[in-house]
């Protein structure tokens, strides 16, 4: 290899410019330091996961809908997931409880980990950042591309766990302990632990990307972007890596903890006197705390929650600017608010434990920092609102996931309150009430940002345009199924539906809530659709789309200054920033038109002008 | 083609994209479970109540539901109402505005004193159920240690110690008596459950090596499940208990029948119920 690259290497030197490296197959499209390169490779990643995960959601759901296993629809879906998973986890047309366990508790993980993070702080953190504070690539790439490959690496750990004896993890997402932590108990054994080594991997891979988001912002701004110049995506991005580097070590921790526990006989989460069966558990010397895990998991999984919100907040807000052609209502109090939901953010975990048996007088603290974080997410649905008043709008397929973001996060906002209330939470804690908020707030608020943000930022990835009629469709397909999907989870919630149950029919009082689950499903699957109608237009549009002009949407940012193919390093010459990101019909805009973008000099800039360039 | 028309007709096929498998798939949204009406989810939005703590719970709940459908209303009306009146326009110019602090402040304050109410109150709620110093005194005590899959179920007998002869121990049946507050001792034995009966509002985690409690008075006689809400194993789904809620009269027969008498071994084991000592060691 070297040999033949040599030459080469010598040629440039002598050449004018350092630019054109002829870097081969491996250097550009693998193992690449480009941001934008890495970005898109966690597109692709991102979409395999999610691809993974909502099949698993499909199993939960097909099991929901008809836990008598019987019926036309059911038995075709079940033999088709039975060619997928195989006799041990789908006997014949049976939907094993072992494997429901399973596919709820690897859904969310793939989902969140796998899927939501990584398309906000692998996709949209890498694409973005740079391009938008004008900088030629991240401040490590080779950290950046570690990152990369990491997650990639404990995503595939995470898959193993289906083919290793014991089956995959089955303990929830959450995996409280003492069932996470002792095998008999769950009947899952390596499974779990590479659960465990899995997520410590995908961490470390998180690590090393806010470890970059935060030195790249903080030190690589083009000349004049001042931080209240930086678009709101920053903005988010900024503090959401700021979360991570707080957050995630704590996991890290509690991972460990637990893998010792599993394999090496310690008893950090393992009381005494724990029975297997009846008899007294050996090889642990117990002594530990069931709730020392919760607490360590929440203090990780609130910030979590907001981990994967924020960087969602900041691209629908950016989105919504651009297509109501107006300036973002409140920009500070916005810049204020998501500094004040991640501030907040640390000091609410105990609202997942009010019924955990901590102090009750606990419950009242927690009961009061919850009831606070409901403010700034309210500020921000109300900017948003103001953003869209005498607004001017086109409605793209980016401008609607934009505005189906802002519809779907106020309900998952308002089903917060009930459960944030602890006496309330008393009654719909561990029911469907909490799994249709999370799906408000993570399918309609992440997911729906990341589609539109894909859409929008799509003819800057590829060089050209998504297909409008398909997305649309998309997106009108995806809006009523989830709504029909996830809006009765709060109903099946108040009638007492525990979630994570195999067969709810097994009660008097919720024997009568099939039909609805059924109904439910049905839309599920039509959701599914959905997402393959889009990976149908993504996939396609790549190779077919029309190409797309440098700044297709008029938009003030600078990465709608370049254009495709944007060589390594960005920006032939570093931009110079003369205002804020959202100056969209501002009366002195350059004649005709009505945005005015960040790098444009305003008409008195004069004669330092070329030299700034 | 007229566009209206093509316009008409595109959104029909969307429509119809939607429905059809919808209604293919009706028939399969049946109702198997013929005594319960498919549409009773909806003429009733909690389920009955049966403790007398209960309606606070509900009343919380319908407050927080009322104000949550205003808001709901405003923001998704002013939504769709924007959508309609700012779409794009030939000619038309957005309004250049960067926002307004008195709004900012407005929009920030009425939230937050809506929110503090809101704490306020549901803490007064809170503590009169969960607060230890608030439970009932003199309610008569009894431990339940769930264990996968099942309620281990101990009355102290008249001695009112627990550990002793004359225990009364019973699986997944707890016989209580209407109108008497009771406090349940919650004591884990294997992994975390959680001790849920819907029409008391009450859930409560039962934590290996660590106690917990909870108590109710139950309003109305009856039989309610008792469910397991925290995920425990492979048979969570089938954890499920009874609480029996008899008058006080058939519950002291009961607990004489239970008795186990002092020096031989238990003599009449009734059918109804699995008498059966714990295993605990
Ligand atoms: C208005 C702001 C919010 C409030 C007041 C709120 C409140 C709560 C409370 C009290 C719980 C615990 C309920 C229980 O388990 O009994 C909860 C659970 C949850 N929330 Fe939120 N939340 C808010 C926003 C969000 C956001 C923005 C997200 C994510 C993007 C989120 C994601 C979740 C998830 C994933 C859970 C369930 C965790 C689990 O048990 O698996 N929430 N929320
Ligand atoms: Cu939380
Ligand atoms: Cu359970």
């Amino acid at each position: 290899m070297s040999t033949i690259v040599l030459p080469k290497e010598i040629k440039t030197a002598h050449g004018e410019h350092a630019h054109h490296h002829e870097l081969s197959f491996w250097r550009k499209y693998i193992f690449s330091l480009d941001h934008k390169v890495i970005g898109i490779q966690f597109l692709f990643s991102s979409c395999f996961f999610l691809l993974v995960g909502g099949l698993l959601a499909l199993v939960v759901r097909l099991q929901l809908g008809w836990p008598d296993h019987q019926g036309w629809f059911y038995l075709m879906m079940a033999k088709f997931f039975h060619a997928i998973f195989g006799d041990k986890m789908i006997a014949g047309t049976i939907i094993l409880p072992e494997f429901y366990n399973a596919a709820f508790t690897m859904h969310a993980t793939f989902m969140i980990f796998f899927a939501v993070m990584p398309f906000l702080m692998g996709t949209f953190a890498n694409f973005l950042i740079p391009l938008q504070i004008g900088a030629g690539d991240m401040a490590f790439p080779k950290l950046n591309m570690a990152s990369f490959w990491v997650s990639l690496l404990s995503g595939a750990i995470m898959l193993c766990a289906f083919i290793v004896p014991g089956g995959a993890a089955g303990g929830g997402w959450t995996s409280y302990p003492t069932l996470s932590a002792i095998p008999e108990l769950s009947g899952v054994t390596w499974g779990q632990n590479l659960w465990l080594i899995s997520l410590l991997l995908s961490g470390v891979a998180s690590l090393m990307g806010a470890i970059n988001y935060i030195t790249t912002i903080v030190n690589m701004r083009a000349p004049g972007m001042s931080w209240l110049r930086m678009p709101l995506p920053v903005w988010a991005m900024f503090v959401t890596a700021i979360l991570l580097l707080l957050a995630v070590p704590v996991l890290a921790a509690a991972l460990v903890l637990l893998l010792f526990d599993r394999t090496l006989g310690t008893s950090f989460f393992i009381p005494h006197g724990v029975l297997v069966a009846g008899s007294p558990l050996t090889g642990h010397t117990g002594g530990g705390q069931v709730l020392l895990w919760q607490h360590l998991f929440w203090f990780f999984g609130h910030p979590e929650v907001y981990i994967m919100i924020l960087p969602a907040m900041g691209l629908t807000s950016e989105i919504l600017s651009v297509f109501a052609r107006k300036p973002i209502f409140g920009y500070k109090a916005m810049v204020l608010s998501i500094c004040g939901i991640a501030f907040l953010g640390f000091i609410v975990w105990g609202h997942h434990m009010f019924q955990s048996g901590m102090n009750p007088l606990l419950g009242t603290t927690f009961m009061i920092s919850t009831m606070a974080i409901a403010i700034p997410s309210a500020i921000k649905t109300f900017n948003w609102l103001g953003t869209l008043w005498g607004g001017n709008f086109k409605f793209t397929t980016a401008f609607l996931f934009a505005i189906g973001f802002v519809s779907m996060f106020a309900i998952g906002g308002l089903s917060g309150i009930f459960m944030a209330s602890s006496p309330v939470d008393i009654f719909i804690h561990d029911t469907y009430f909490i799994v249709g908020h999370i799906h408000y707030v993570l399918f309609g608020g992440s997911i729906m940002a990341i589609f539109g943000g894909i859409y929008y930022w799509f003819p800057k990835m590829f060089g050209r345009m998504m297909n409008e009629k398909i997305g649309k469709l998309h997106f009108w397909l995806l809006f009523l199924s989830f709504n029909g999907v996830f809006f009765p989870m709060h109903i099946l919630g108040v009638n007492g539906m525990m979630r994570r149950i195999y067969d709810y029919t097994q009660y008097e009082h919720l024997a009568h809530l099939q039909p609805l689950n059924a109904f439910m499903s049905v839309c599920a699957f039509i959701l599914g659709l959905s997402v393959l109608i889009f990976l149908f237009n993504l996939f396609y549009s790549i190779f077919r789309g029309p190409k797309a002009p440098v700044n297709p949407w008029n938009a003030n940012t600078l990465e709608w200054t370049v254009a495709y193919p944007i060589p390594h390093g960005n920006f032939a010459e570093m931009p110079h920033v003369f205002r804020g990101p959202y100056e969209y019909s501002a009366p002195d805009c350059p004649e005709g038109q009505d945005f005015y973008p960040q790098n444009v000099p305003p008409p008195g800039w004069g004669p330092t002008d070329s030299k700034a360039h | 083609m007229n566009s209206g028309i093509t316009r008409g007709l595109r959104r029909l096929f969307g429509a119809a994209l939607l429905t059809v498998p919808t209604v293919l798939l009706a028939q399969d949204v049946k109702p198997r479970y013929p005594n319960h009406h498919w549409y009773s989810w909806w003429m009733n939005i909690l389920p009955d109540t049966a403790s007398t703590y209960a309606p606070d719970v509900d009343g919380m709940f319908n407050l927080i539901l009322w104000i949550t459908l205003i808001v709901f209303v405003l923001v998704e009306g002013c939504l769709v109402y924007f959508l309609w009146k700012y779409r794009h326009k030939p000619g038309r110019k957005a309004v250049y505005y960067h926002g307004n602090n008195k709004l900012e402040i407005t929009w920030t304050t009425i939230p937050a004193l809506i929110l503090v109410f809101l704490a306020v109150f549901s803490n007064k709620i809170w503590s009169e159920i969960k607060s230890p110093d608030r439970f009932p005194k003199n309610a008569p005590v009894i431990r339940i240690m769930p264990r996968q899959f099942e309620w281990d179920i101990t009355y102290p007998g008249p001695d009112g110690k627990f550990d002793t002869p004359d225990d009364i121990n019973t699986i997944n049946n707890l016989y209580l008596a209407a109108n008497e507050p009771v406090q349940i001792k919650l004591q884990g034995q294997d992994v975390i459950h959680s001790f849920f009966v819907p029409e008391f509002r009450i859930k409560q985690d039962a934590v290996p090596g660590m106690p917990t409690a909870v108590w109710f008075n139950p309003t109305h006689t009856g039989e309610y499940d008792i469910a397991c809400a925290e995920l425990c194993g492979l048979g969570h789904y089938r954890m499920k208990g009874f609480v029996h809620i008899v008058s006080h009269d058939s519950l002291s027969r009961w607990m004489a029948s239970q008795a186990p008498p002092p020096p031989a071994p238990a003599a009449v084991a009734p059918a109804a119920d699995t008498a059966k000592k714990a295993e605990t060691k």
